[in-house]
């Protein structure tokens, strides 16, 4: 095994640690709207919708990051460029997390000044990180950078999938930039961020999981390097295509030009397009292969990801996304609602099944499968499910009782949180996210004993070729 | 067939994405335009001297904010330089608060406290905070709140008192009148002009 892969081990570990994190945040910040006061002035609500929010980004991206130091090598048949200071990063990084979290959960919040934003809170969604964890963030990156351009420039081969990839990590590096001035005008401030957020989830991180998905195809159903090719250059167009000034739909209500309403409108009524696309290549590619594999739970997590994103990302999107519908949707829990469902079907599904491909390959298994598996993958996906339908539930009552009929006051808003369904949906939530949580746990037993245990074939396989039995 | 060449599909997604980049460039640049302090849709920081109103407007079928009279702010007149200082000392205090992971403003960030972006025109402002502060204005009620919220409360889920200092709070109120004078195409709708019952 490539260097590169076992840093890519090592960066799912902490990928999966955090999405533990995660977890727990979450279940802490929903207990809070089904008890008031839970945990008040010691980790209030802010703190643990902070970290839950923030763990989300981070144990992301380190999956991407591991699953892209996993391909490289064998894309590019070398080792990658740069290792030791990639692993001297990952450290840094981690390192760097730890700190940014135990200031947020002991420290919390400072005076009005720079100083807070330099080392305590940026207080911007998505991008609270302190400026000096920013420019950590931004270190790891360009490092990444390096490595993954330096080894194709000494491989001297660019394949079509590291083409796409490479041009892709600019703006993955460029608009994490935006994470760093402190604008006066509100407008202006939420202006530029949502081009970090929106360009990133819903334009630089979809090419990054396609260019991921692309690559764990080839090995998991051994699908030819042209069809997916092609596929991946189909998606970059649509997705470029129609999220770019799909960006627009976040344009509505921040003081931009009403010009928006309409541009935003219709670009992001198409943006579920790439993602029909990407349903059909990974059921066509299934049904070619006749969903032979030795590798179940990494072609469930790949599906998984193929309807989630399409579902979550495009269907749930589209629902609350024209200006008209969106007049009473935004900022409700039916956003939120969508928001679990597509980052979990967009993203989080793809970096399982890129880890259940890696955990095949260093544990030199035949065959991946088993029963634990499918259990998380039974109750992960019920728990999602049901937080994103309690979830919607919920986010329909405020849309109607606060919004349309309240008029969205503070008196409006306390009957919309305190409506009957609004508080079913919200205690549902919480249900499923214990339902979730059990398939975390099975998820993690999981990935540490899968495939360890060899068949009596294999052994004998082993023995054979002089292995270890 | 050329469909099934991936060079083909490459040419496609090069220029779609430059094509959309090209727009998104002229339409910023429009955007930025309009949104600068002073520009169509955002006023001036001074117009915390002013008083100000979100009505329905018939013509473009959407509420929107109307600025009125004169009404200074804590009894003063800023002036452009002040105004100025006390809107970035009100942002500094919403960042550094974690503000937006509770509330949102222009519906953005986190669902568990109210809206922002109208809350200046709330009338709970005068219907409840005003009688229980027993201040005079509604920014001495709203400042007072800010900084002793533990004290006013008005139902179960309350705000945490984020040791708010005086300065602070009178930037932030500043901040938040300044903010309810912003265009917004409509949104919230209806802010502040039905009568709830509970």
């Amino acid at each position: 095994m490539f260097r590169s892969q076992q840093l890519a081990l090592k960066y799912f570990a902490a990928a999966m640690t955090l999405f533990g994190i995660m977890i727990v945040a979450g279940l802490l910040a929903s207990t809070n709207y089904v008890q008031d006061g839970f945990l008040m002035n010691k980790l209030d609500f802010s703190v643990t919708k902070m970290l839950h929010i923030d763990t989300m980004i981070i144990w992301l991206l380190m999956g991407f990051i591991g699953a892209v130091y996993w391909f490289v090598p064998i894309e590019l048949e070398r080792e990658t460029v740069g290792i030791r200071l990639a692993e001297v990063m990952f450290w840094i990084f981690c390192a760097a997390v730890a700190v940014v979290a135990a200031v947020f959960i002991f420290v919390q919040y400072g005076p009005a000044t720079e100083m807070s934003l330099w080392f305590i809170n940026q207080g911007r969604k998505y991008v609270e990180a302190p400026r000096w964890a920013a420019i950590g963030i931004t270190l790891v990156v360009l490092v990444f950078i390096y490595n993954v351009v330096g080894t194709a420039i000494k491989a001297r081969r660019i394949t079509g999938i590291m083409g796409v990839l490479m041009v892709d990590l600019i703006p993955l590096f460029g608009l994490y930039l935006i994470a760093f001035p402190s604008m006066t005008n509100m407008s202006e401030d939420q202006y530029w961020w949502w081009w970090l957020v929106h360009l990133w989830v819903e334009a630089t991180w979809e090419i990054l999981i396609g260019c991921i998905m692309a690559l764990a195809l080839m090995q998991l159903l051994g699908t030819s390097r042209r069809i997916v090719e092609t596929w991946l250059y189909i998606e970059v167009a649509l997705v470029l295509g129609t999220g770019i000034l799909g960006l627009g739909h976040h344009y509505f209500w921040i003081g931009t030009p009403s010009y928006w309403l309409g541009i935003g409108g219709f670009f992001s009524a198409l943006e579920p397009l790439p993602l029909l696309g990407m349903v059909v290549h990974a059921v066509y590619d299934a049904g070619a292969h006749r969903m032979k594999t030795t590798n179940k739970p990494a072609f469930f997590w790949v599906m998984a990801e193929a309807f989630g994103n399409f579902i979550g990302g495009g269907v749930f999107g589209f629902m609350m996304t024209l200006p008209q519908i969106n007049l009473f949707t935004h900022g409700t829990q039916w956003t939120v609602s969508h928001g679990h469902f597509a980052f979990w079907g967009a993203y989080a599904c793809g970096v399982l099944a890129v880890i259940y491909l890696a955990l095949q390959k260093s544990r030199a298994a035949q065959q991946l499968d088993g029963a634990a598996w499918k259990w998380s993958f039974a109750l992960l996906n019920i728990g999602i499910l049901g937080m994103v339908g309690a979830l919607l539930v919920s986010g329909i009552a405020q849309a109607f009782y606060e919004r349309a009929m309240g008029g969205s006051t503070l008196q409006a808003f306390m009957e919309g949180q305190t409506n009957v369904w609004f508080v079913q949906g919200i205690v549902m939530r919480l249900v499923f996210g214990f339902v979730f949580a059990a398939g975390y746990v099975v998820l993690i037993y999981d990935l540490l004993t899968i495939g360890k245990k060899r068949t009596a074939t294999e052994a004998l396989q082993a023995r054979v070729a002089g292995g270890p039995a | 067939m050329y469909a099934e060449d991936p060079a083909f599909w490459r040419a496609g997604a090069i220029s779609s994405t430059l094509v959309m980049l090209i727009v998104l460039a002229f339409l910023t640049v429009d955007s930025i335009a309009t949104i600068r302090p002073g520009g169509a849709n955002v006023p001036e920081y001074t117009v915390i001297n002013k008083e100000i109103r979100y009505e329905f407007d018939s013509e473009s079928s959407r509420y929107r904010p109307v600025i009125g009279a004169d009404q200074p702010l804590f009894g003063r007149v800023y002036s452009p330089e002040q105004a100025e200082k006390a809107m970035r000392l009100g942002k500094l205090v919403i960042q550094s608060r974690n503000c937006m992971n509770c509330h949102t403003f222009f519906g953005n960030g986190a669902y568990y406290a109210p809206d922002l972006t109208k809350a200046w025109l709330d009338p709970a402002w005068q219907q409840m905070w005003m009688p229980m502060t027993q201040a005079a204005t509604r920014e001495e009620a709203i400042a007072t709140f800010l900084m002793y919220p533990e004290k006013f409360p008005t139902w179960s889920r309350q705000m945490p008192n984020l040791k708010i200092t005086r300065e602070e709070a009178e930037a932030l109120v500043a901040y938040l009148k300044w903010m309810s004078a912003v265009e917004t195409n409509g949104f919230p709708i209806h802010f502040g002009h039905i009568q709830t019952n509970k």
